[in-house]
């Protein structure tokens, strides 16, 4: 919005002030984000610029950090634990959150508001109670320290976050249509993957990354329930924050928030391809 | 026209097959329902109901002291004689059955720490004892015996503590997390004021996250409001800017907060390089409140900016040019027109980040020191380090009732169907 052509001396400057409030804001939320993108190629152990990065010496600058990262075994095995554990308590929070999601749209659907508080549950209780009730349960089932225990708890707390997304999709889905899809002779089977399905697409794929970066950046239930078997990245960084304070640390955290700005465009392009969908924004 | 009920072509009445259809469809949506429900109620409300029945808990003494138990319930407490010596053969007999005992929840050491949680000096009684049943026992009569042992077997107080705590459910984790205990006379009171620990750190949990919630609003306010008035072109790329930290690992940005705040990092770094402060007079910004609170309301800032975002956009810019020109200042018609407006968003967003930050972990666990832990720090302490799981499940339980009870405003306020994400 412009200044309005009637706006005074004061008006005018608070418009500016304003402007520059907003700037340190926006300053304050996204400058840590970037400044360790440079700290991670600290040619030396220390977690601050060092002279020579600022005055641009190539010497001060290496890649050693990222070397390390892809060699060490502890850390690719924490790779690789992550990407397990978020693909498989992805699939399950997806799946299951998806039928509930329907079922939670129908207007058929008894004590709603009941059912909802419980599904969102796992989103509200603070994660330490979680992952202490996880621990105890999980322990005397023998499902402490191994990946199954840690996945099916991870697809637990990402859950909620399906069924959030799905049922926002479904709150604009016309019913009709699948009344018109079984008037036109196709069978329910039909409907659902003809009709249902590529209409909340997008909100399931957007339920799933959120499920899957649920899952990918969770570190309380993991130190709790999971041993170093289980150990993934999050778990390792914080481990690493605790004991030795290594750069290597910021290495994967640039290396994180790549990752982050990935998921963050496809989410945005779904976003958008939905409201088409629905003919909520033009273009 | 007949008066007959209206049917359906196979003559069934209407009404009837109504209600069979929409049976039918309600179990169809409870279907659909049930598989997540089942498995939330296994994976997740199980687990956490059981924890939380640990903070009554006390079954495993009188399971290890079964006899002792029995015969102990009927010791005049208030009578100041020890319990008579039939009292001190039962024990006699139930350590000896411990010490031979395979069962993991037979274990008088373990007992003993129990009670330590009542009284100290119970731990190494019981220790102390449970090696001379080891090494044989102990010959009758068996009151002299086991106060040459240890000589607290025989003050009536600690006999107190445990006809009390032989009872299957306890109160005094209860009473512990609100700093309170038993005297030796078994009144229940307050601990003194040197020894309140956990009520203070309840206050500092509920400080620190009502400060965080303040300064978040504070932050979030301009920036959601100017998000909302810009073009909808450049309000989408500075909303990544909002984003991005949002889909950022925690830890990304807890490890980025020490970068910046320790002692040798980048904030004190630029402060001594320009003169600001010199060398040895660096600022303590991490390992105290401080890095609590500047790393939390980093965190949870998205969370009040995206609910304030979404309530602002659909206030009509028109209130405030009809406020404006029916003669209100720019403040006036802010405060009078705009503000009352935001008032839903700002109570959505307040309680999300409250609720967030109570429970908090993670990150004051990391750049928290000691001034600036959560209660949530205390209760992952006694899971891992003291053991004592009972008071953790006592301090969880609080915790939660507190969770639960914000939960129900934001039901009110924002309505669970309504949560948005992103």
């Amino acid at each position: 919005m412009a200044l309005p052509a009637y706006a005074g001396t004061l008006e005018t400057i608070w418009y500016y002030l304003f402007r520059f409030i907003c700037a340190l804001i926006f300053f304050f939320l996204i400058a840590p984000i970037v400044v360790i993108i440079p700290l991670s190629f600290n040619a030396v152990p220390f977690f601050t610029f060092t002279e020579k990065m600022l005055t641009l010496d190539p010497e001060g600058y290496s890649l050693r950090w990222y070397k390390d990262f892809f060699s060490n075994l502890n850390w690719q095995g924490a790779v690789k634990n992550s990407f397990i554990i978020a693909f498989f308590s992805t699939i399950i929070a997806t799946f299951l959150g998806t039928l509930a999601a329907l079922g939670l749209s129908r207007s058929e659907m008894p004590a709603k508001t009941w059912v909802m508080g419980i599904l969102i549950s796992p989103m509200i209780v603070p994660l330490i109670i979680s992952a202490a009730g996880m621990f105890f349960f999980y322990t005397s089932i023998g499902l402490a320290s191994t990946h199954v225990g840690v996945i099916l708890a991870h697809a637990a707390l990402s859950t909620p976050f399906v069924v959030i997304t799905v049922t926002a999709t479904l709150v604009g889905f016309d019913q009709s249509l699948i009344r018109a899809s079984a008037t036109l002779g196709a069978n329910p089977t039909t409907t659902f993957f003809k009709v249902i399905v590529p209409l909340i697409l997008p909100g399931v794929i957007s339920g799933a990354l959120f499920a899957f970066v649920t899952s990918f950046d969770e570190v309380v239930i993991v130190k709790f329930i999971g041993s170093y078997q289980q150990r993934t990245i999050p778990w390792a960084m914080f481990s690493g924050l605790r004991e030795s304070i290594s750069p290597t640390i910021l290495a994967v955290a640039t290396l994180l928030v790549l990752l982050s700005i990935g998921m963050l465009t496809t989410v945005e392009l779904l976003r958008r391809r939905n409201e088409k969908l629905r003919g909520l924004s033009p273009g | 026209m007949s008066d007959a009920p209206l049917v359906t072509v196979d003559g069934t009445p209407l009404k009837v097959s109504l209600g069979r259809a929409k049976r039918k469809a309600k179990i169809r949506a409870l279907l659909l329902v049930a598989p997540l429900f089942l498995f939330i109620l296994l994976t997740f409300f199980i687990p956490i109901m059981s924890m939380l029945l640990r903070s009554v808990d006390n079954e495993n003494v009188a399971y290890t002291l079964p006899n002792t138990a029995d015969l102990l319930a009927e010791w005049d407490v208030d009578s100041g004689d020890l319990p008579d010596e039939a009292v001190f053969a039962a024990l006699a007999a139930d350590f000896k059955a411990a010490t031979v005992s395979k069962e993991d929840d037979i274990n008088a050491t373990k007992v003993g720490t129990r009670f330590n949680y009542e009284k100290s000096g119970f731990r190494s009684m019981f220790r102390k004892t449970n090696k001379i049943f080891e090494k044989g026992g102990v010959e009758p009569p068996y009151k002299e015996a086991f106060i040459k042992i240890n000589k607290r077997w025989g003050d009536a107080d600690y006999w107190r503590v445990m006809q009390r705590e032989m009872r299957g459910k306890t109160d005094s984790y209860y009473l512990a997390a609100v700093d309170s205990g038993y005297t030796d006379d078994g009144e229940r009171a307050m601990n003194k004021p040197g020894k309140r620990i956990y009520l203070k750190l309840y206050g500092r949990t509920l400080g620190i996250s009502l400060l965080i919630t303040c300064i978040c609003l504070l932050l979030a306010y301009p920036v959601a409001y100017l998000l909302s008035i810009l073009k909808s072109r450049t309000s989408n790329l500075l909303m990544i800017l909002v984003l991005l930290p949002f889909w950022t690992s925690l830890l990304v940005r807890t490890s980025a907060w020490i970068a910046l705040l320790q002692k040798e990092g980048v904030i004190n770094s630029v402060l001594v390089s320009i003169g600001v402060i010199d060398d040895a007079n660096r600022l303590l910004m991490i390992h105290n409140a401080t890095g609590t609170i500047i790393a939390m309301v980093h965190v949870l800032l998205p969370f009040m900016i995206l609910p304030l975002y979404s309530v602002m956009k659909t206030i009509p810019p028109s209130y405030m040019r009809a406020a404006r020109s029916l003669g209100a200042t720019p403040f006036t018609a802010f405060t009078k027109v705009y503000m009352p407006n935001t008032v839903p968003g700002i109570g959505a967003g307040a309680i999300l980040v409250f609720i967030l930050a109570i429970g908090y972990y993670i990150t004051p666990a990391l750049v928290g020191g000691q001034s600036g832990t959560l209660i949530s720090n205390e209760i992952a302490r006694h899971l891992e380090t003291s053991l004592n799981w009972g008071l953790a499940a006592a301090l969880g339980a609080l915790l939660l009732v507190a969770v639960f009870a914000l939960y129900l405003v934001y039901d009110k306020i924002v309505g669970i169907d309504n949560m948005k994400l992103g």
